[in-house]
């Protein structure tokens, strides 16, 4: 298999990780979810750091973060599939 | 039939209480912050010592003194440290502290400074940690098996790949040895903030579930909802695991419980420092996510190895529990080797399998019990940090 830029644990997950360093906007990445190993691609928006996560699907404000399956926390500001999710645009829902 | 199992053979120490060791130190104790500059005076002049200074014990009471004694007693009884010099400021605490060490049956001596001064002390304290010395350097390592280690883990600077990697390939490595007779531990109370559903899933019996969810609920009452002034972004997560990718305590704390492998369940919740006390498997214990202070705590349980799965480059190290530090973070192995014992970024890459890093892991851990010095061992980090519970009177 050839070396993957994003990750993804579940089939549930909004979210992957980027596992690469340099991605730049408009890399089309192969993304794997380490559940079973599928595969497929993603082109993403926007340079992201490596370890940052990118949002698999539209998100609107409210909506619930899934990664590991598991509830993450809730959007505060709209993103699009592609583009990167990080602390402007998810917040914990705990304390 | 896998190379690098349960059936491992290692050369440690075999301690007079039964317990195996996997270094030789001769520890020099303050019982109090004030005896510090006579504990390094001591190691400064005896070689093949190790003095442990702090921050700490004078004026405490109740839970945080027993804390304050349960940390002592349990360092110097820690199966690394083949004897022990304790020096406090007076006789009472010095000596509650050498009775507590010398039930493991290790030599041990105190000396106090009250009325003797620190000249005087540092004299007497010297002479018997020369003798120490000389006992302590003709132990020879003996065979053991591996599954006889007690080995903490804790995770620290994690960003996205710790969830991904090296948190799982500790999991892995419980899973494979916690069976076969270790001690595990794990801990950081607060970083489970999120994931404590599945932590209380965890635990073996419905009793240790309940001591689960009071220790937790307790931590968020007491710690942090009794003294935030914010939802804790600037604090958890870090800073450094914000740069690293991770955005919520919930992200955190799935990666961080990823650590605890897939099939073994805690059978206890240990207080602080606490010792276990039901026989082999894994243990959760109450405990700050602080690195230093976790790990301390861990040791002072009777912890030998630790494991530290980290994923921007945490640099923590324990002066007598060596710490192995795990990445599966490409750029950190690129930026930070120095302190790198096990590179797992081939998980992230697709090119190495969680099986196959929880073997590598297995076999970096057998070669440090054996005397392979670690990282941050390598690098000097001592880092003994205490956890206090409230203010001295």
């Amino acid at each position: 298999m050839s070396v993957p830029q994003l990750l993804v644990h579940d089939h549930a997950d909004n979210v992957g990780v980027v596992v690469v360093e340099g991605l730049e906007a408009g890399a089309d990445m192969l993304c794997v979810v380490t559940a079973d190993n599928s595969d497929f691609r993603l082109v993403a928006k926007q340079p992201i750091p490596i370890g940052h996560k990118v949002a698999l699907a539209d998100l609107r404000p409210g909506d619930t973060v899934i990664k590991y399956g598991q509830d993450i926390g809730k959007i505060v500001q709209a993103v699009s599939r592609g583009e990167h999710v990080h602390v402007h645009n998810l917040k914990t829902k705990r304390w | 039939m896998k190379q690098n199992g349960h059936d491992r053979k290692i050369w440690a120490y075999r301690r007079e209480n039964g317990r195996v060791g996997v270094r030789n130190y001769v520890a020099i104790l303050p019982v109090d912050d004030i005896s510090n500059a006579a504990c390094e005076a001591v190691a400064a002049h005896i070689q093949g010592t190790i003095a442990l200074p702090h921050a700490y014990g004078r004026l405490q009471f109740g839970q945080d003194l027993d804390l304050h004694f349960r940390t002592m007693i349990g360092t110097g009884a820690n199966p690394n440290v083949a004897a022990c010099i304790v020096i406090g400021i007076e006789p009472g605490w010095t000596t509650r502290i050498v009775e507590g060490i010398a039930k493991t049956g290790k030599p041990v001596a105190g000396f106090w400074i009250e009325n003797n001064g620190d000249i005087a002390t540092v004299a007497a304290a010297s002479r018997k940690a020369k003798e120490f010395v000389h006992w302590a350097s003709e132990h020879v390592r003996v065979e053991c098996d591996i599954t006889e280690l007690w080995i903490a883990a804790k995770c620290g600077e994690s960003d996205t790949t710790t969830g991904l990697a090296s948190c799982p390939t500790v999991g892995n490595m419980y899973d494979k040895l916690i069976p076969h007779g270790i001690y595990g531990c794990f801990g950081e109370t607060s970083e489970l903030t999120g994931a404590e559903h599945l932590a209380a899933a965890r635990a073996a019996t419905p009793e240790v579930r309940a001591k689960f969810l009071k220790t937790w609920k307790a931590y968020q009452d007491d710690v942090i909802e009794a003294h935030k002034d914010s939802d804790l972004s600037e604090s958890q997560p870090t800073k450094g695991n914000i740069a690293g990718g991770l955005t919520t305590i919930e992200e955190k704390a799935l990666g961080n419980l990823e650590k605890i492998g897939k099939q073994v369940k805690y059978i206890d919740v240990l207080e602080p420092a606490e010792a276990p006390a039901r026989g082999a498997g894994l243990y959760f214990m109450d405990t700050s996510s602080a690195a230093a202070e976790c790990c301390t705590l861990q040791a002072a349980a009777g912890y030998v190895v630790h494991i530290f799965p980290t994923g921007q480059g945490n640099v923590i190290g324990n002066p007598i529990m060596p710490v192995i530090k795990v990445t599966g973070n490409p750029r950190t192995v690129r930026l930070m080797s120095e302190h790198i014992d096990v590179d797992v970024s081939g998980v992230v890459r697709r090119e190495m399998t969680i099986d196959q890093a929880g073997d590598v892991l297995i076999d970096v851990i057998a070669r440090t019990a054996n005397g392979r010095l670690t990282a941050a061992e390598a690098l000097g980090h001592r880092e003994f940090v205490m956890t206090k519970l409230y203010r001295s009177a």
